[in-house]
Order: C-alpha cells, then sequence, then structure tokens
C-alpha cells in the first residue's frame, strides 16, 4: 500500500534515520526524563533550555482507538481505501501515541485494546522505512 | 496600517473578571448571500463581494454610515482549502488571492472605500477567536466602532484534494501524521476522542442523529442559511443511518457543508451602542482555550480536562455560573466533538458521559432545552458565524421562528474544536 512518503525536517531527521535502521526512537528530555514524540524544539514540561535527545524504545504498545478511512483526501492513499487508521499507544510510555494502518488486519477488524508491535515497511519511491503497527497474534 | 496585538487573549485560570465586562457591545450585524461555492465568473459572488454586501448589512442594522467606523477586523482564516493560484488570476480587485480565497480588511478598506478606518486587522484567528479578539480590541480603546467580517469560501473541485495532499510527499511535520492518513484534528482526532467516549460510557455513534435532525431544522428557520435557501427540506434518521461514510464511523450529515458566505459584525462601546438602531447586545467575557496535547493525538481525558478549564476561566471571567445561560451555541463543524463542550460547560446540568442522552430529549427551541438554537454548521452550512449571529439575534427577540422560548438573557458561542477555540458570553444586560 504505497503512503506518501515522509519528507523529514531538521527537527524530525533523526526519527526517520533510526527507522531506516529498524529502531524506534523518541525524544527525550534528561532534565526532567520526560519522553516526546512527536519531536519538540524544547520540553515543554519542564521548558529546559538543554537540546532534547533521542532514546530507542522497544516498539510494543497496544490500540488504543481506531477508525476506518473511506473517503480521504491523500491521492496516494485512494486506491488502499478502506483502510484503519489506528492510534496505538507505546507500553513504555502510555503517554505517547503513534499512528497505525495496521498492516494485516482487514478494515474495521481492529481489535481494541490489543497487543501490537512495531514493523518498518518500504515506501514506494524512497530508501525510506516507515514505522508501522501489527496486531500480535 | 496594519497593527498586531497580542495582549487581547484570555487564555489561562487566574485572569479574574474581565476588565471591560459589560463595557463592549454588539451593535449591528449582518449576512451574505450563500452559496456552495464560486464558479470562477461571476464576480457579484465572490467572497469579496459578499464581505461588501455583508458590511453593508451589518452598518444598515446599526443604522451607522460608513464614515462612523474606525477599525475593520477580519481573519484569513477562510478555510477554502485551496489557492486560486495556479489557475490564471482576473482584473482588480481579483488579481491575487485577495478577493477570492481571503479578504483582507485592506482589501475592503480599498474596495468599500471607507474614509476613517485607521485601524486595520487581518490577523485575527479564526472567528471564535476572533469575536473575542474584536470585544478586547474596542475594550482596549483600539478602536471605537469596529467593523468585524468573517468570510468562508469554497471553490471548485473536491475540497482539500489538492496541495499536498496530491503529491506523494509528507512534508515536516505531517511526515508524523499524514504518513498514515490523518486529515486534520477537527475530523480525525475528534473522532477517535468520539470512540473512546461512546466506549467508555457505552454509547453509540448514530446517537449523533438526533442531533444532526435537530440542527438541520433550526437551520431550515434560517432564512440567510444554506438549507433554507438551497436545499429547504428536513432529513430523516432514515437519511442520516444511510448517509455514507467519510471515516467510519463519521458519516457525511456529522459533517458540516463548505460554503461561500461572509458574516460582519459591529463591535463598539456600551455608551455608544445605546445611541444605535437596535438594543445593545453587551458582551460579559472571552475565552480562549489552552490545551495541547501532549502526544500525536489528544485523548479523551485530555479534551475533557480542557473543555473544563475553559468552562472555569469563563465563569471566573463573567461572573456567571452554568445555570446562568439561556442559549448555548458551541462549534459543530463535525458533530462528533460538539458535547465535549456541552458536558465541560455543563449547559442545562448535562455532565460527562450525558450528552449522547440528552440529544435524544427534546432540543427543539420551542422546548424546554433549545441546545444550538441557530443550528450551527451543520443546520446552515460551513459558516461558523451562525453560532454567533443566532445568539444575538434571541437576546434581542429577533430569531423569529427559532426564538426559545425559556429565559433569554445570556448566551454563550464559540468554536473551533477543543484545543483550538474561543468562547465569547453574551448579554441582555451589561451587568
Amino acid at each position: 500500500m504505497p503512503k506518501q512518503i515522509p519528507v523529514p525536517n531538521e527537527l524530525g531527521k533523526p526519527f526517520w534515520d533510526a527507522a531506516k535502521q529498524k529502531k524506534l526512537v523518541v525524544q527525550h528530555c534528561a532534565a526532567c526524563n520526560t519522553n516526546h514524540y512527536p519531536p519538540k524544539q524544547r520540553c515543554d514540561k519542564c521548558n529546559s533550555a538543554a537540546p532534547l535527545g533521542w532514546k530507542e524504545v522497544k516498539g510494543r504498545g497496544h490500540i488504543m482507538e481506531y477508525f476506518v478511512i473511506r473517503d480521504t483526501r491523500i491521492r496516494r492513499l485512494m486506491p488502499d481505501q478502506p483502510l484503519n487508521l489506528a492510534v496505538i499507544t507505546l507500553d513504555e510510555d502510555p503517554g505517547l501515541n503513534f499512528l497505525s494502518n495496521l498492516p494485516g488486519t482487514p478494515a474495521g477488524q481492529v481489535p481494541v485494546g490489543g497487543a501490537v508491535e512495531v514493523l518498518f515497511e518500504p515506501v514506494e519511491g524512497s530508501d525510506l522505512l516507515i514505522p508501522e503497527w501489527q496486531v500480535i497474534k | 496600517m496594519t497593527t498586531r496585538n497580542t495582549s487581547w487573549q484570555r487564555n489561562r485560570l487566574g485572569m479574574g473578571v474581565w476588565p471591560h465586562r459589560g463595557k463592549v457591545a454588539i451593535a449591528g450585524w449582518g449576512n451574505s448571500p450563500i452559496q456552495r461555492r464560486w464558479d470562477g465568473k461571476s464576480f457579484d459572488q465572490t467572497i469579496g463581494a459578499y464581505a461588501m454586501i455583508a458590511a453593508q448589512r451589518a452598518l444598515w442594522d446599526a443604522g451607522l454610515k460608513m464614515d462612523d467606523v474606525d477599525g475593520i477586523m477580519t481573519s484569513l482564516d477562510t478555510r477554502v482549502g485551496d489557492t486560486w493560484a495556479p489557475r490564471p488570476f482576473f482584473a482588480a480587485p481579483y488579481d491575487t488571492e485577495d478577493g477570492i480565497t481571503q479578504v483582507s480588511a485592506e482589501w475592503l478598506n480599498k474596495n468599500m472605500g471607507f474614509k476613517n478606518a485607521k485601524f486595520l486587522d487581518s490577523t485575527a484567528p479564526q472567528i471564535g477567536q476572533m469575536m473575542c479578539k474584536a470585544a478586547q480590541t474596542v475594550g482596549d480603546g483600539l478602536a471605537k466602532t469596529l467593523l468585524c467580517y468573517y468570510p468562508m469560501g469554497n471553490i471548485e473541485g473536491r475540497y482539500e484534494q489538492g496541495g499536498q495532499n496530491a503529491t506523494d510527499f509528507a512534508r515536516g511535520n505531517s511526515a508524523f501524521t499524514s504518513t498514515w492518513g490523518y486529515q486534520g484534528g477537527a475530523q480525525m482526532n475528534a473522532l477517535i476522542i468520539h470512540e473512546q467516549y461512546c466506549r467508555k460510557y457505552g454509547k453509540h455513534h448514530d446517537m449523533l442523529g438526533a442531533l444532526a435532525l435537530n440542527n438541520r431544522r433550526n437551520g431550515l428557520m434560517t432564512p440567510w442559511g444554506f438549507y433554507y435557501n438551497h436545499e429547504p427540506y428536513q432529513i430523516t434518521l432514515n437519511d442520516y443511518r444511510n448517509s455514507r461514510f467519510v471515516s467510519e464511523p463519521l458519516r457525511v450529515l456529522d459533517c458540516d457543508r463548505p460554503v461561500c458566505s461572509v458574516a460582519a459584525f459591529i463591535f463598539t462601546t456600551d455608551e455608544r451602542a445605546k445611541t444605535m438602531r437596535q438594543k445593545p447586545v453587551y458582551i460579559l467575557n472571552h475565552v480562549q482555550d489552552w490545551g495541547r496535547a501532549r502526544s500525536t493525538m489528544a485523548t479523551l481525558e485530555e479534551n475533557q480536562l480542557w473543555c473544563r478549564e475553559l468552562a472555569q476561566a469563563m465563569w471566573e471571567g463573567s461572573g456567571l455560573h452554568p445555570s446562568d445561560v439561556d442559549v448555548f451555541n458551541p462549534y459543530d463543524g463535525y458533530l462528533t466533538f460538539t458535547q465535549q463542550f456541552l458536558e465541560g460547560f455543563q449547559w442545562h446540568g448535562v455532565k460527562e458521559g450525558e450528552a449522547m442522552d440528552f440529544y435524544q430529549g427534546d432540543l427543539r427551541v420551542e422546548g424546554p432545552h433549545p441546545f444550538l438554537s441557530s443550528g450551527g454548521n451543520n443546520g446552515t452550512g460551513r459558516t461558523r458565524s451562525a453560532l454567533h449571529s443566532d445568539s444575538i439575534e434571541q437576546l434581542r427577540g429577533q430569531a423569529g421562528k427559532r426564538q426559545i422560548q425559556i429565559r433569554c438573557e445570556v448566551a454563550l458561542a464559540g468554536s473551533n474544536n477543543p484545543g483550538a477555540s474561543g468562547f465569547m458570553m453574551y448579554s441582555k444586560y451589561p451587568n
């Protein structure tokens, strides 16, 4: 399923570089031990001036909720509708959530609350890998 | 002269009573004709032309002349969803996006020929916050008689399928969202929260059908509205349940309809308003929410907290309580988030988890719980302004068939969705 190709900015580049290595990373504030995803310019919990770092996480999560896209505005996704859009909470820090189309799970048959693990999928037209999540059976 | 004023915001707790409480009023309002989309050739139907009509009607409503206006405010957030370019532009004054996909205060000032409008501000946010900024601007003395207008536009083609959506790329920060098909908080994040809500409280999405029907009913009693003029028929629950899915379970009848329409309002001081044609509608407070999601998607818990705090700020600044609010017009651009405001403000005692059941009761304007008497966007087209114009008409006793039958002294209106909203408290009396 061809997604749009991510074109990272400077802030997000470390995330996508790590994804190319099949690593899932999140930003981390060493001053107050808070994780951030998506990345921010500065920690909005402690407002520390120290630059935010990145740390690898395990890539296990649970499905918070989902819906089914049936009329997307994104041209690249149109042929593959209907498709799931799920929100995944990270087990290591459930306040962080990721988006997923849940490859392997038919549209509308999503087990809300179910466990998932990350995988890295190629995207047509790029050498980037996109973090996705699949249901652990 | 364009000025930028960031001190107008009331976006945190602990700010106390609004210093200009009861000292600012709305003295007039007017709406343009309304169309589904601009056809690209009728220059009497551009949003620029519509802005001029709305301004003239607002001035007439207030009994004012153009020379009475010393300030003009607007927002460039017209939600057209695309630029006119790269299509070729036209002869002046339609030789840029101005007048076609936006209508700046400078454009209106020049093309209508205001002589005394020295305060020009095209930087206001969307209308929910713009109305707040207008009130603060007059309260702070930056303008005495402020023309504040809000254009919303729609052009040919399917909505927002141009630009980045037509490309193969998700650039910058959208790489963390559009990559998986995410398109906007009001539709998609709000839907996730709605599903969390239904799961937590044991409700079903299609319970929104009752609200859709009531909004349409009220919209059909709004003479300037889209459905009154272009699709003058009521919908049924079967229509609602059979309406196609956009993002299942969100149905097309949960969504507002992009239209071309402009509403204009005259803000002035309480003393000046008393000399004008209409009974003043006073402003008691305004607030803007400050919620920020921790991660990619806001959650139900975050939304509920934001709405509780927004309401708390409104009571603090106005000196009023939930039981004082008679008319309540919270944003309904997608029906899936309206309940957050209803429950956050606890209008008519509706608490968290109770909204969907409330919708199944009597919401009619003639009844005891005339919720969204305006019909909102859902009932009048995506103008966002009906929330405010209905509030004004109700308090003046000029809402016609929509006039509520319960006490009608205080109105609360605002938009957009939680996390991006501004609300205004209107009153028949200054204190």
